[in-house]
């Protein structure tokens, strides 16, 4: 009896905490049904409409099938077993009824869902001619996205990478492009997938009406390191996006101290400057992320890891063992020249 | 129905084949950890040596056993922008990459010692710019641009000239030497 209760207890608390689990996912930072903008809330509506449609089809038809049982029960305790082989006309012609108007339901339930998901596809691309505010360049590349902030002004052009920042109720565009395989850009909380295919150039709009942090992710199989292809979109008031803006454009800071100067020189003299740019210096190869403001992300290799200076060490000395497959070979420097690597990496803010 | 002796025997010539299969895999064999660089690598710059020519020990490039090492060292051809002197190996501002000639030797040993040191006349030197097992992944493709890897081994679609078949190439048609003057050929 006592054990009986401790385990009925421990069920409940293991339903509880799944339950948390699951309801975390309505509210999260990567979750479809929490939207964040128009676009996000055109399909979190479709979303519902078909989940409280299918919840309700799904109560029916339970329900029908339960009456069926209990008929059929009720049936075999009268008869003697025997099958009715010639049904009366009366319950024949009900049955036939039934069965055509659960049809003529489905049917219409079905057309139902085919215009709403019509008019929200609609509602997703329809205004994408006249919207201009921000627009942002992105390219996928296997296993970070490369981030463009485009602009008239050749000179306010700059290029970050993985984490993108947005003005709330603007609405933003996005140019969308990949370098190797085809990736797929979604950020739930703020609209739908769009896949960027190497070669061709699809363009999507999003806005946020909320400040806040949304995840994104690479929704399209890419390779090795698919899943740890993530992005962060900040969506800011304007002001303080202006202000994030002014900091992107400048070139890199000066190195301050000695070390400094030293982690900048071992930047260049080794293999970092083949594949990274720092603006302002020499370096300027843009096969992996732009480094100008590294200091000023809040995590490296595609949202894979916070940016920590440890981490950075790790990535830097071996990244093979955080994310095998990627495109950052080993690093063998000397200690007193990673620390000064460390620090000037650092100082980028 | 078979019986149990003959049965058994199959079971077992199964068996032995099974792992048979396997042997293709190593092939695409992707090993992203390179073993540890070797601290003192000999880099022979030049095969004039005084005295007697002593034999070459040939060094083999780890690299050239792999499909996924040499489509790696394709990719960073034109990362590293190799293709900006050499093209696609047909060579413009450096020399060309895809003939039999090879001013500083054929060996993996010599394509590694001319990316790692440099070479007069423009070639610079990737001394610790490229990290050693991306160094013998370029060796590799560079010599396979020229035929000189196993055809499972090498990348099969070039979207540039190849100085070998496709893998869709039909058989060649040569033009067959009839031993007569051009100018009676004609008809």
């Amino acid at each position: 009896m006592d054990r009986d209760r401790t385990t009925r207890a421990l069920q409940l608390r293991g339903f509880l905490v799944l339950a948390t689990i699951m309801l975390n996912g309505c509210g999260g930072l990567q979750s479809a049904i929490n939207p964040a903008g128009p676009q996000a809330n055109h399909i979190s509506k479709l979303w519902w409409l078909m989940f409280y449609v299918s919840a309700a089809v799904f109560v029916l038809v339970m329900i029908f099938l339960f009456l069926a049982i209990a008929a059929g029960r009720r049936h075999a305790a009268l008869a003697d077993n025997a099958p009715e082989l010639m049904p009366s006309s009366e319950s024949e012609r009900k049955k036939h009824n039934l069965v055509v108007s659960a049809t003529v339901l489905t049917t219409v339930i079905l057309f139902i869902f085919l215009l709403e998901s019509f008019l929200v596809g609609r509602g997703l691309t329809a205004e994408l001619a006249h919207k201009q505010g921000v627009v942002i360049e992105v390219t996928g590349h296997q296993w970070w996205w490369e981030v463009r902030y485009l602009n008239v002004d050749a000179g306010s052009i700059f290029t970050t990478a993985n984490e993108i920042h947005i003005p709330v109720g603007v609405p933003v565009t996005f140019s969308l492009k990949a370098s190797d395989v085809v990736h797929s850009f979604w950020v739930p909380n703020l609209t739908g997938k769009k896949d960027l295919i190497p070669g061709k150039l699809s363009t999507i709009w999003l806005q946020a009406d909320r400040a806040g942090l949304y995840r994104g992710q690479c929704a399209e199989y890419c390779g090795y390191q698919h899943a740890h292809m993530a992005l962060w979109v900040f969506a800011e008031p304007p002001e303080q996006f202006n202000s994030w803006l002014q900091t992107q454009i400048q070139s890199a800071v000066q190195p301050a101290n000695d070390l400094q100067k030293h982690g900048q020189q071992v930047f260049l003299s080794s293999a970092c400057v083949m594949c990274h740019a720092i603006n302002g210096t020499p370096a300027g190869s843009n096969i992996g992320p732009n480094l100008t403001h590294l200091g000023s992300r809040n995590t490296i290799a595609a949202a894979t890891m916070e940016n920590t200076r440890d981490h950075l060490r790790q990535w830097v000395t071996d990244s093979q063992q955080i994310k095998p497959g990627n495109r950052m070979p080993p690093n063998n420097l000397s200690p007193d020249d990673l620390r000064a690597l460390l620090d000037y990496l650092q100082s980028l803010k | 129905m078979l019986d149990l002796k003959l049965r058994l025997y199959l079971i077992l010539v199964l068996l032995v084949c099974a792992p048979l299969p396997l042997a293709s895999c190593k092939r695409e064999q992707r090993q992203f950890e390179p073993p540890p660089p070797n601290p003192n690598p000999v880099i022979t710059m030049s095969q004039l040596r005084p005295g007697a020519q002593a034999p070459e020990a040939l060094i083999k490039n780890p690299a050239e056993d792999s499909a996924y090492a040499v489509s790696e060292g394709k990719r960073l051809y034109t990362s590293y922008n190799c293709s900006g002197c050499h093209f696609n190996g047909g060579g413009g501002i450096g020399p060309a990459l895809m003939d039999e000639k090879w001013i500083y030797g054929s060996e993996p040993a010599n394509v590694y010692a001319t990316i790692v040191e440099g070479r007069p006349n423009g070639m610079p030197s990737f001394r610790h710019k490229i990290s050693d097992n991306q160094v013998w992944e370029i060796a590799a493709y560079v010599r396979s641009l020229s035929g000189q890897l196993p055809k499972d081994v090498s990348p099969g679609r070039n979207d540039d000239m190849n100085v070998h078949k496709s893998e869709q190439a039909s058989e060649e048609k040569k033009p067959q030497a009839s031993g007569l003057p051009k100018s009676a050929e004609q008809p």
